[in-house]
């Protein structure tokens, strides 16, 4: 059987629509396998794939709880996403404060000419 | 200073060839659009504190080209023009956009977007969306520098979901 595409960091991990349904499911708490193979209606090798393929980038971890093996997400593997939507809303942000101050001149000056006027 | 949530840019990603980014000023539309489209404003704003504004060229017509070109305190030229699609005074503009540094052999078509920049007034002020519509997935991601694939907007709502736990 051929290989699962090679999945080398949170980016690829959270790219394919099951596992972010899995990850959905586990931002809600940590779950069991067989919770996820219920709610995802997804056959267990193919959640076990997925569990594997964001264990393997750090996004999910696993612990043993009697027979059961539970799952949880890891925050702080997906990281790296959240740090680049918020650098470039970071930077947006930064260009809109310095437009608040032109603005705030704009009006000045109107208010100034009608003032003249 | 920091600001209030209701003054912050929201950046989303409607669908995979797209990006949204909106926020609100406390100024009539029409101001917007001046600071928008005066070369002089421009440069007094669209640094991001990230550097000194060297070039900005607008020649606000349909047809018309601009060009803004930025310093960064580290000294590197980052530029960025296009062409106007769509001028309409103090309500819309549609112009393309291409980063001038592509990778090589990346046409301009190809990572170039068409952005809709539009100023619509309302109670509490001006709310200014950009949407930035790529040509497709790739040119969105090469924007965004990352490998991702698919549905980054669904991955951003789960994030938002465990911020609290990643700050």
């Amino acid at each position: 059987m051929a290989r699962a595409a090679t999945t080398t960091d949170a980016f690829n991990a959270v790219a394919e629509p099951r596992r972010r349904q899995i990850l959905d499911l586990l931002a809600g708490g940590e779950r069991p396998v067989n919770d996820l193979v219920q709610e995802t209606g997804l056959a267990q090798p193919q959640v076990s794939k997925h569990l594997r393929v964001l264990r393997e980038v750090g996004v999910v971890d696993v612990r043993e709880h009697g027979r059961q093996r539970v799952y949880r997400l890891n925050g702080l593997a997906l990281k790296p996403i959240h740090d680049w939507v918020k650098n470039y809303e970071r930077s947006w942000s930064e260009r809109f404060e310095q437009l608040d101050v032109v603005l705030q001149d704009l009006k000045r000056k109107e208010q100034r000419d009608a003032d003249d006027g | 200073m920091p600001m209030t949530d209701s003054r912050r840019a929201t950046v989303t990603l409607p669908t995979d060839e797209q990006i949204l980014i909106t926020r609100e000023f406390e100024a009539p539309k029409h101001l917007v659009y001046e600071a928008f489209t005066t070369p002089e404003l421009v440069r007094r704003w669209w640094n991001a504190k990230r550097g000194e504004v060297t070039v900005a060229e607008i020649d606000l017509r349909v047809g018309g080209k601009w060009r803004y070109v930025m310093v960064t305190d580290d000294g590197s030229e980052v530029g960025f023009h296009g062409e106007y699609r769509e001028v309409v005074p103090n309500e819309r503009l549609v112009s393309t956009e291409v980063y001038e540094g592509l990778p090589e052999g990346v046409s301009e078509e190809e990572g170039g977007t068409l952005n809709t920049t539009t100023f619509e007034e309302g109670a509490s002020g001006t709310t200014l969306t950009i949407l930035v519509q790529a040509p497709s997935k790739v040119a969105r991601d090469a924007i965004i520098e990352s490998g991702m694939e698919a549905g980054l907007q669904d991955a951003l709502d789960l994030l938002e979901q465990v911020a609290e736990s990643v700050r």
